[in-house]
């Protein structure tokens, strides 16, 4: 039987506005932190995995090796949409679940302050106005805006509408309910990009990006970084009790893309590479959605994190609505989701976010986080998925030593 | 002056209608051009006329978007008899008191804009149908 894999050490830098740190700041110390939070160094890591989307040619593995400690070791520089982070570490879990290695480091890390809408843009233009078929499609104009549109909030607004109109029951007061929720999740989160508390009537009085989405139900671009230490059981117990108390075992790590389906060619299919990623997750945990004490999920709009508790089985199928409307997510209820605030308050630096989610999760098993921790948590899920799609879904359990 | 459609999946003409490359083994629908079926890996694929109406079953009121590109719109995605079509909801008001899921639309054209060689640019959209 294959050896378990263990968190060692992890962290997230304070999610936000970072005009004074670059991208390899932001990286190092992200990194740093979670090599101290494990008492080691770069010297004893054997690989490193290192997930930036906005900058993907750009070797920040190597950039950060520079900022960190240059040893030698080989360097993964991964990209994945917004499940990105989730495939770093995936990519260090599995360089020391085949033996090559003993302990690995992954980082995701995104500068996105200002960034915009994304998602837009790309209109055609030239000095003479001709009409010529171009593209895979043959459009002989820009077709953004004029057949569908290619923006996030509007993307993710069409899949949460999809969902209401296969079983019903949801409405732009209850996607912009969950947006309240995680706002008021928020306020205990110091490391959030946004910790305000937000009432229904702000939320849907906001301004609207794209029905039924407004301004605070879409996630925040910000900067941030996030990082994480893996070590192999074998190598775990040779180290102090003190770092096998506080390591958090991976359960499940596990990595999907979308299988064909027939609309998936004019509207993204989210569901169907998280449903398969949530039952392969479980079964190689050997957990049920009634084990989780809490759960970190992909809330990149609010119309998003409904489909999701759907796609996770947190709720029996078609029930997502009523699974919400009983206040089984909120941090008192039966399955806590986004105790961090979610990306619609903590923020969404792409590449960090996969790391991050981990690191909420780790905070709790361990007991360390404060006046937001779920008493007596013990077993939490990751979730992340990135357009075009990848998902990313990892168990969590608290460390028996 | 010519019409040219605004993809090439829209045929023009009296009937104006969506064309996809339908995959002869399984029956997976594609607008694009593709090497090999993305449902059954088969390589062989036909033309299939698309239903000129359907219903709505997603959308989504864009309020903020790239720049040029005029706001707001309906976007959607439409069940025309069990192939998904992406288009905007047109000539209604963009607003979900004259929006909602499920209602029943039919295809329509409009003209776009024209070209410095006089070539007009036609766009398709779903419009209600009135009942
Ligand atoms: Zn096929």
């Amino acid at each position: 039987m294959a050896d378990d894999i263990f968190i060692l050490g992890i962290n997230m830098t304070k999610f936000g506005k970072h005009p004074d740190k670059d991208t390899i700041d932001l990286a190092a110390e992200a990194a740093m932190a979670a090599l101290a939070d494990g008492g080691v160094t770069m010297q004893d890591m054997g690989v490193l995995a290192a997930g930036n989307l906005m900058e993907a040619a750009a070797g920040i593995g190597q950039q950060l090796q520079k900022q960190i400690g240059q040893t030698g070791i080989p360097v993964y520089n991964v990209a994945n949409a917004c499940a990105t982070g989730a495939t770093a570490l995936r990519t260090a879990i599995m360089a020391v679940k085949s033996g090559e290695c003993e302990m690995g480091l992954a980082v995701g890390v995104e500068k996105l302050s200002g960034a915009g809408l994304l998602g837009g843009g790309g209109s055609a233009k030239s000095d003479k106005k001709v009409f010529e078929p171009k593209g895979r499609y043959g459009a002989v104009t820009s077709t953004d805006g004029r057949i569908g549109t290619n923006t996030m909030p509007g993307v993710f607004a069409q899949i949460g509408m999809e969902y209401g109109h296969k079983y019903g029951g949801t409405s732009f007061e209850l996607f912009a309910k969950i947006s309240e929720k995680n706002h008021a999740h928020s306020t205990l989160n110091p490391l959030a990009a946004y910790t305000k508390k937000m009432t229904l009537e702000e939320i849907m009085g906001d301004m609207m990006i794209a029905y039924p989405n407004t301004r605070p139900m879409c996630s925040a671009n910000c900067d941030g970084a996030a990082a994480a230490v893996v070590v192999s059981g074998a190598k775990l117990k040779t180290l102090s009790l003190e770092q096998q108390r506080r390591a958090v075992k991976v359960s499940a790590s596990v990595l999907t893309s979308d299988p064909w389906q027939e609309s998936c060619q004019v509207l993204p299919d989210v569901n169907t590479l998280t449903k398969m990623a949530a039952k392969q997750a479980y079964e190689q945990a050997g957990v049920s959605p009634e084990d989780l004490d809490l759960v970190e999920l992909h809330d990149c709009f609010a119309t998003a994190e409904l489909v999701h508790y759907d796609n996770l089985g947190l709720c029996e199928e078609g029930g997502a609505a009523d699974f919400f409307n009983s206040g089984a997510t909120w941090r008192d209820g039966k399955t806590p989701v986004n105790v961090s605030g979610g990306l619609e308050s903590k923020g969404h630096p792409i590449a960090a976010t996969g790391i991050a989610n981990i690191w909420e999760v780790c905070h709790h098993l361990r007991g360390e986080a404060g006046d937001r921790q779920i008493e007596g948590a013990k077993v939490g899920l990751a979730h992340v998925i990135g357009l075009g799609s990848a998902c990313g879904v990892h168990i969590l359990e608290k460390s028996a030593a | 002056m010519a019409a040219v459609p605004i993809v090439d999946y829209l045929v023009l003409g009296d009937e104006p209608h969506l064309v996809a490359k339908q995959c002869t083994s399984c029956g997976a629908r594609f607008f694009d051009r593709r090497n090999a079926c993305a449902s059954c890996s088969g390589t062989s694929f036909e033309d299939a006329v698309i239903a000129t109406s359907g219903e709505l079953k997603a959308f989504t009121i864009v309020a903020f978007a790239a720049p040029g590109v005029p706001v707001p719109f309906v976007a959607g995605v439409v069940d025309c008899d069990g192939t998904s079509v992406r288009g905007n909801v047109i000539n209604t008001e963009p607003d979900a008191d004259h929006v909602s899921l499920g209602m029943k639309v039919r295809l329509a054209t409009y003209a776009v804009g024209t070209d410095d060689d006089g070539n007009e640019a036609i766009g398709f959209g779903f419009e209600p149908i009135e009942n």
